[in-house]
Formats: structure tokens, sequence, C-alpha cells
């Protein structure tokens, strides 16, 4: 545990910061263009996983546990999100047979 | 914090209720536990609580409060939902108690004292809701609604955490205090990291409470989801939202005001003009509704902008004027699209006539919500304009009074052709249970806008 600790504090903290933004920025784009709603749900677990990763490196070098224990809460919630996301989506491709979003247009002004 | 336990395990009984076939008592036993939810959250007023369980939650006047427009909004929309679950499924028993979990969230949104419960809060209200939106399982819209308020749910989330975790960067700790003492501090050197958490965390909260450029899922999700949904939406959640909004800025960062007030300023009068613009082509009543509540996440807004002493009465009194205005224009739309089929304008013509009750109430609620004096929206569109002109936003005011007539046309519109336009229609047919509610709505929008004092001195 200590060495992990000291691996983690070995890298500088700005570089955990870029590396999470970057792939926060993927999953954002990710979100924006694509146009199949479970790779869209793809990307949304992505922003959240560079969430992650930066709280976990937040945490180790703040020297304080909580932020790990947030870690925990994030993938709690993103589980009981995923639980019910798929459901929403099985739901909608039961009764259009697809996934895509942009045929999801019946509301509009 | 009472409160908070009580409505968890009244959730879970309301479960069991529907395990053991026992239908007839989801409605009373919901409404019974409500009753003594509101009791107990009332008897924590002025008790002087401090933050509890290691600082995670704080059951202060302000959570009281909001707790209680939570509260009686679910128990007027409870009311009116006898039978309406039941044409959808056979079991109903889930819907009560979705309904009253997404209460729970709500409750942890408002008296949250860290960062973790704010997030906690938000989820578990969002994650109910996102299966309520979808609970006519072959409606197409439902489905629609559902799926598009899931995704820009979760995206929205994930700008909350990025914003949560930037400022937890910079202070060390998601504690409201200590962040708000880092603020204080040393307002030289604030991480930049900070900054652009505080912006985040306005992409974040901005899309749930449904404010502008972040809007766009509100009207389909609004006009998709089962009425009783949207009423639940439009009036317990959009208050929680707002809530969770205020006490974060009240708590943390009322020290860098300048810094992001005018980016509020700015997604506040966007927010204006947008939902107020658009609602004027609306030809369905529902629609029109989904983008007058965008048009008063505007003027919320202003409480947030104008941060000082004021600000907690004044969005608390509009408020609820609002929910309880809405609440009376979402039931007497039930009631209309069951005769009707249909929640375009025309299907409200001639009401007046048949059902000069109902249309009498509907009137009041539109006028209250057009800010016409006599009516509580009058009183809580006041007291937001008042707390802004004292902060000397005033070209801010005159936005928000040319956004105001916009406003009345088209609340007038559903009340000119429920008076003016004749139509050949039969009498509706309403229950005791929405007579009461509309009823009680109405008579509480009138006393709040004749004497105001009620609420409006209670910080």
């Amino acid at each position: 545990m200590e060495n992990l600790t000291q691996a983690i504090q070995g890298v500088p903290l700005n570089h955990y910061i870029l590396l999470s933004i970057i792939v926060f920025a993927i999953g954002v784009v990710g979100v924006l263009i694509r146009r199949n709603a479970i790779v869209i749900f793809m990307s949304v677990e992505l922003m959240l996983n560079a969430v992650n990763l930066l709280l976990i490196a937040f945490s180790v070098h703040h020297n304080d546990p909580s932020g790990q224990v947030f870690v925990f809460f994030i993938m709690a919630l993103a589980a009981a999100e995923v639980a019910i996301g798929l459901a929403i989506i099985v739901m909608i491709y039961r009764n259009i047979n697809s996934t895509d979003v942009n045929i999801l247009n019946k509301l509009k002004w | 914090m009472n409160a908070l336990i009580l409505l968890s395990i009244l959730a879970i009984l309301v479960l069991y209720l529907g395990l053991y076939k026992a239908k007839n008592a989801l409605l009373p036993v919901s409404l019974l536990g409500l009753g003594a939810g509101l009791i107990l959250a009332l008897l924590e007023w002025n008790s002087g609580a401090a933050p509890i369980y290691d600082g995670m939650m704080h059951f202060d006047n302000f959570a009281v409060a909001f707790t209680s427009i939570g509260i009686i909004s679910t128990m007027l929309i409870l009311l009116i939902s006898k039978d309406y679950f039941e044409h959808i499924s056979d079991n109903v028993a889930e819907y009560y108690a979705i309904l009253l979990f997404a209460l729970v969230g709500i409750l942890v949104m408002v008296s949250f004292n860290n960062l973790s419960m704010l997030f906690i809060g938000i989820e578990i209200m969002s994650v109910s809701l996102y299966i309520l939106a979808g609970i006519r399982k072959n409606d197409y819209k439902s489905n629609e609604a559902a799926l598009k308020y899931f995704l820009t749910g979760a995206f929205s989330t994930g700008f909350l955490l990025m914003g949560i975790t930037f400022i937890y960067g910079s202070t060390g700790s998601f504690d409201l205090g200590l962040i708000k003492n880092y603020v204080i501090s040393n307002p030289a050197e604030i991480s930049p990291l900070l900054y652009t958490g505080l912006i985040l965390m306005i992409i974040g909260l901005s899309f749930k409470v449904g404010a502008a450029p972040f809007h766009f899922w509100t009207p389909d999700v609004y006009e998709g989801s089962p009425t009783i949904i949207t009423a639940f939406m439009s009036t317990a959640v959009k208050t929680a939202g707002f809530a969770a909004f205020l006490r974060l800025f009240m708590i943390c960062f009322a020290p860098l005001h300048d810094f992001w007030m005018p980016v509020l300023l700015v997604i506040s009068v966007l927010t204006l003009f947008i939902g107020n613009v658009t609602a004027l082509y609306q030809h369905s009543f529902k629609r029109m509704l989904a983008f007058s509540s965008i048009s008063h996440a505007g003027y919320l807004m202003f409480a947030i902008i104008a941060l000082g002493p004021d600000s907690v009465n004044s969005v608390v009194l509009y408020a609820a004027a609002y929910s309880i205005a809405s609440i009376i224009a979402f039931a007497v739309l039930i009631l209309v699209k069951r005769q009707t089929g249909s929640d375009n304008f025309e299907s409200f013509n001639g009401l007046a006539r048949q059902n000069p009750f109902i249309a009498f109430t509907l009137t009041i609620a539109m006028l209250s919500l057009a800010g016409i004096p006599l009516t509580a929206g009058f009183i809580g569109k006041f007291m937001m304009f008042s707390t802004v002109l004292s902060e000397y936003h005033v070209w801010l005011v005159v936005m928000a009074v040319i956004n105001a007539v916009i406003g009345i046309y088209y609340y007038l519109k559903v009340v000119v052709a429920m008076y003016f336009k004749s139509a050949e229609r039969s009498e509706i047919q309403s229950s005791p249970y929405f007579n009461f509610v509309i009823g009680f709505s109405a008579m509480l929008t009138l006393i709040f806008g004749v004497y105001p004092s009620f609420i409006s001195n209670l910080f």
C-alpha cells in the first residue's frame, strides 16, 4: 500500500490533471457526436472514469482518504445508472428495433 | 433529519404493501407518512440544529423550508394521482415507492453540508426520475422522454462531478465549511483549479434546473413524460435544484461573487428570453408550461445573482407560489386531456360554461404564474425584483419586466380560450380529490397574494 502511494506521488500532479481532462474531453465529444444510445452511454462512463482517476490523484497528493471514498460513491451510483440506463435502452429497442437517437424525434415544436 | 429517515422507511413500506397486494392502502399510507414527515420536519424549525454525521448534513431552517415545499407538493400530486397509475400498469406500488425515493433525494439535496451529499442527493432523485419519465412502456413519447432525460442527466452529472473534483483538488476537502474557510483565508492566491471547478459546477447545476443554454432537454422531457410526473418534475424537483444551487453558493462561494456573478447574469437573461419567446409559439398547453418553467428558472436565478440576506426568503416564496400554481395547471390539464384526448389550447375552449369552478381555479393559477397582483406569483416576482434592485442591477430588472409582459400574453391565451371561445363539449366529471387539490391550491395562492407576511418574513 505504501509503495502504491509513493508510486502515485512519483508522477507530478499536473500529468494526472492533463490526462483526466483529455479523457473527460473524449467523453464529452463522444456524447455530442455519436448517435448510438449505447455508445453515448459509454462516453458518459468515460467521463465518470476521468473524474475517478483525478479524485484518486488528488486524494493521494492531499494525503486525505475522503477523495478515495468519494470514488466508491461514484462507482456505486454509476452502477445504478447503468442498470436504469440499459433498461431504458432495452425498452426502446423493443419498441422501435433501434438504438439510434436520431430516430427519436417525435417530440418537436 | 427525522423526516428523511421516516420517508426512506415509508418508501420501503409502500413496496412491501405492493408485495402483499394491499392496493387500496397505498395512497392513504403514503399520504399519512408524508404528513408525519412534514410534521417532523416542521418540528425542527428554529431548533438550532448543528451539522450531523461528521458534518455531512445540516438540517437548518433553510432545509426545513424547502423540505416542506417538497413534501406538500408531493402530497398534492399524490392526491391527483388517484386512479392515474392504475391505467398504466397493474403494479402500482412501485410508482408510489419511486416517487417517495425521489422525494428522499430531494430532502438530501436541500440539507447537504458536504459535496458528496449533494452528489448523492441529486443522483437518488435523478435515477428515480429516469424511471418515472418512462413508466408508459409502450408509449413512444414516454420512451423518448426517458432516454433524453437519462442521457442529458448522466452527461450533466459528469460535469458536476468534474467540478466537485477540481474544488476538492484545490481546497483538499468536500466539506462546505472548510471550502468556505479556504476561500476566505487566502483570497489573493486561490488556485485556478477552484475557478474551473466553479464553472463546471455551474454548468452541471444549470442542466439540472433547466437554465439556458442547457435547457434543450426540458421541453421534450416535460412533454413526453406522463402529466403527473411532469407536475412533480416542474414543482418539487425544480425547487430542490434551486435550493441546492442557492445553498452551495450562499455557504461556500459568496466571497467569489465578483467572479461568478457575470456568468449567472448571462445565463439568467438568456433563460428568460428563450423560455418566454419560445413559449409564445406553442400550440400545446403542456409544452407551453414546459417553456414557462424554463422562464421561471430565469427569475429564480435572480436570487442567486443578488446573493444577500433576502435571497433565501425570495426563493422560498417564489418557489412555493410557482409550485402551487403549476400543480393547479397540471391537474386541470389531466382532467381536460382525459376528456378530449388532446393537450392543445383548443381543447380548453368553452370550459368556463361547463365547469366554472375548474376554469376559475385555472385562471387564478395563470394569473399567479404571470405575476398579476393579489396572487402569490406577484409577491414572488416583487421580492425577486426588489432583491435584484437592491444590488443595483437596474437593466436586469428592465429585462425581467419585458419578459413578464411577454409572459402575460401566453398565460392569458388559455384563459381567453376557456371564457371567450365556445365549443360543443360536455361537463368534465371531476373527482373530489381533484376538486380538493385545485381548490386548496387556488386558496393558498390567493392567501399568499393578499397576506404575504405568512411566509415573507420567515428568515
